[in-house]
């Protein structure tokens, strides 16, 4: 059985041009032991889906319909208190800006000690030994849990960040865009940290992020997001090498590869949509170059391969498209249309 | 061909505040953000400067431009020193060489329009109020924004980042310099546009036969517009050559790191931990001998007791490591 089953769920804000759909029927499951990256541009909804998963949601955010099932109970359903309990020590999430927002002025133990007091009901010594634990998992000598945050680098309050959202051993962790602001070297000790503690733990993990390559190292399953909808999830091996979608098309073909001589990059034109008043067919379609006239319809996530869904009309001849996909004067047509 | 953009030894520390200690013991402890570099860049040349936050790639590119004036050391521009400009010198040196700002979403006063915007650079630098408009509209071209009517009236928060960063690159290219620095141009972008803009680099460089400095912390990045890169680490350079050589064969074991780290959109990809450790040096003391000798795989007695010199290895190739001697 999944651990996370999320099932048409649509989260809207409300704001004062009108009402807002970020998400807008997303549909994916998350298997026990995964890790599964959440893709697409900014503007997509993947932030918002993952904060409505744990519910720390801003204000004027509200959650629409659907249901988000995390081992069989409807998270929406529960009362604040009982998900209240939940969070940390079942579900724990890293908020984008984790790294900065340890406490300057308390020193980070202390600050680790504190969360394992107040939610996990530890005496002091009990929390100050695991904290130890923590930093040795995450490869930060013990030493430094007196230190001030100040005193850490960028990549190792992530890991702090890291260490604190596995403090009362979650079985689900969710992670927005954990190494978006990390160098390439700490960036990749940082993944091989999550990756360590994945199968040392168990853990399923959900992390958020607009980096294909990323999701490539790390995930075993992806799911993109494009305007507030999943456009085409499955696992990583068959996503990124036979993508069915135009949109995971493109984005395979915008990112430069260091591993294969270099081509021409291929860039997406035009933006996203307005999520006020989004295309009423497939939404990607205004910057589509393979669009038809069938998709004034909205296409509906179809199963392609086992494990392997789409949601394009045209999936059925994803292998010519990708092909086409692959060159810029296919795209380039659409830049003159979008401008 | 005698190159554009010289550096000759240069150096820049920040000094940083004093311990009592300190002051008494007549030590002026210092960031030592560049620390000795020397390199040249040819007319029409584009260089990646490569490395991790704090190496000094920033402040290089500021010195480069004389936006910072250097602690010791030369730049020369088209063989004039760089610090001996001053009044009119110093106005052709600004016209002839631009800054590309990091943030599309900063780079613009949000009061402006975009015509107002573009125009500055023209006004600052005196160029005749007859020719603006022909010189905005050529750059706009430039940088695939061939309807300059549409944005001449918008601001800032009425266009998309992407749309963004070609203006801010369109405000360089005003001037029609022949140096630019592009300081992490695309980090801002979402990967969708990223590829747009790279491509828009990488034609108005052939175009307009550009010289230019890429400072990027990504080498796919770098690869893609730069012939050459430049691998900074801790105020110093430890690598240079062809980017190709660069990213088939590095030498020296930072840049090799470097390589390595660099994930790839595809499943299949070595995983293997880098054979780094640690972090970014600390820059106030850095190490005797080789700055990078305490995350060196292959550090071995020498590293702590001689700088190793940047050494020719192979056709335009350097690198500082007492590995290749």
């Amino acid at each position: 059985m999944p651990i996370l089953e999320i099932e048409d769920l649509c989260v809207h804000y409300v704001t004062p041009q009108g009402v807002a759909r970020a998400v807008d029927g997303a549909s994916f499951v998350v298997e026990p032991g995964q890790i599964v990256g959440l893709v697409g541009e900014s503007g997509c909804g993947k932030t918002t889906l993952a904060r409505a998963i744990p519910r720390v949601m801003p204000k004027s955010a509200r959650v629409a319909g659907g249901r988000i099932l995390f081992e069989g109970e409807d998270l929406l359903a529960l009362p604040a208190r009982r998900m209240n309990a939940h969070r940390w020590k079942k579900i724990a999430f890293i908020p984008q800006s984790a790294m900065n927002s340890l406490d300057p002025v308390y020193r980070v133990g202390r600050q680790m000690s504190e969360v394992l007091i107040e939610r996990g009901g530890m005496d002091k010594r009990t929390a100050r030994a695991r904290s130890a634990e923590l930093f040795a998992m995450v490869g930060i000598e013990t030493g430094r849990l007196d230190d001030y945050p100040h005193q850490f680098s960028g990549g190792m309050r992530q890991r702090v960040a890291i260490a604190l959202a596995l403090a009362l051993k979650p079985k689900l962790v969710i992670a927005d865009e954990p190494v978006t602001a990390l160098d390439v070297v700490v960036q990749r000790q940082v993944l091989d940290v999550l990756r360590a503690l994945q199968a040392e733990l168990s853990l399923s993990v959900i992390l958020v992020t607009h980096d294909i390559s990323v999701v490539a190292y790390l995930c075993d399953a992806v799911v993109v997001m494009y305007a507030g909808q999943v456009a085409e999830s499955g696992s990583c091996d068959d996503v990124l090498a036979r993508p069915d979608h135009p949109y995971t098309m493109g984005l395979c073909n915008a990112f430069p590869d260091l591993a294969r001589s270099q081509g021409k990059l291929v860039p997406i034109e035009g933006a996203p949509p307005s999520l006020l008043d989004p295309p009423r067919g497939c939404r990607f379609a205004p910057r589509c170059p393979f669009r038809v006239e069938r998709c004034d319809e909205p296409p509906p996530l179809t199963r392609m391969r086992p494990g392997h869904r789409a949601a394009c009309w045209r999936s059925g001849e994803a292998a010519a498209l990708r092909i086409r996909a692959s060159r810029t004067d296919t795209w380039e047509q659409i830049g003159a249309r979008v401008a | 061909m005698s190159a554009l953009v010289e550096a000759q030894d240069l150096v820049k520390h920040f000094p940083v505040s004093r311990k009592i200690g300190q002051v008494l013991r007549g030590e002026h402890p210092a960031v030592k953000a560049v620390d000795g570099v020397s390199f040249a860049i040819g007319r029409g040349e584009n260089v990646g400067i490569l490395g991790e936050s704090g190496c000094g790639k920033t402040t290089l590119g500021r010195l480069l431009l004389r936006l910072i004036t250097p602690t010791a050391g030369e730049i020369r521009f088209d063989g004039q020193p760089l610090a001996e400009h001053s009044g009119d010198a110093l106005l052709s040196f600004r016209r002839r060489a631009q800054l590309v700002f990091q943030n599309p979403f900063d780079a613009l006063n949000p009061r402006f329009t975009m015509a107002t915007s573009l125009a500055e650079p023209l006004r600052n630098t005196r160029v005749p109020a007859k020719e603006h408009q022909d010189r905005i509209r050529t750059a706009m071209r430039r940088v695939h924004l061939p309807d300059v009517e549409t944005y001449a009236d918008k601001y800032p928060h009425q266009l998309s980042g992407g749309q963004l960063q070609r203006v801010v690159l369109a405000r360089a290219l005003v001037v029609e310099p022949e140096f630019i620095v592009a300081d992490e141009p695309v980090s801002m972008l979402d990967v969708s546009v990223r590829a747009g803009i790279l491509n828009v680099m990488k034609e108005i460089g052939e175009q307009m036969g550009l010289a230019a400095a890429y400072i990027s912390h990504d080498l796919a990045l770098v690869r893609y517009v730069c012939e050459r890169t430049l691998t900074m680490y801790c105020g110093v350079v430890v690598e240079d050559g062809p980017t190709e050589e660069v990213v088939h064969r590095p030498q020296h074991p930072y840049t090799q790191a470097l390589v390595k780290a660099v994930p790839v959109p595809h499943v299949h990809q070595s995983r293997e931990p880098l054979p780094i450790k640690g972090g970014v040096p600390d820059a106030r003391n850095p190490l005797s001998g080789c700055r990078f000798r305490d995350r060196c795989p292959y550090a071995f007695q020498r590293c702590a007791e001689e700088v190793p010199p940047l050494r020719e290895i192979g056709r335009g190739h350097r690198a500082a490591c007492h590995l290749l001697d």
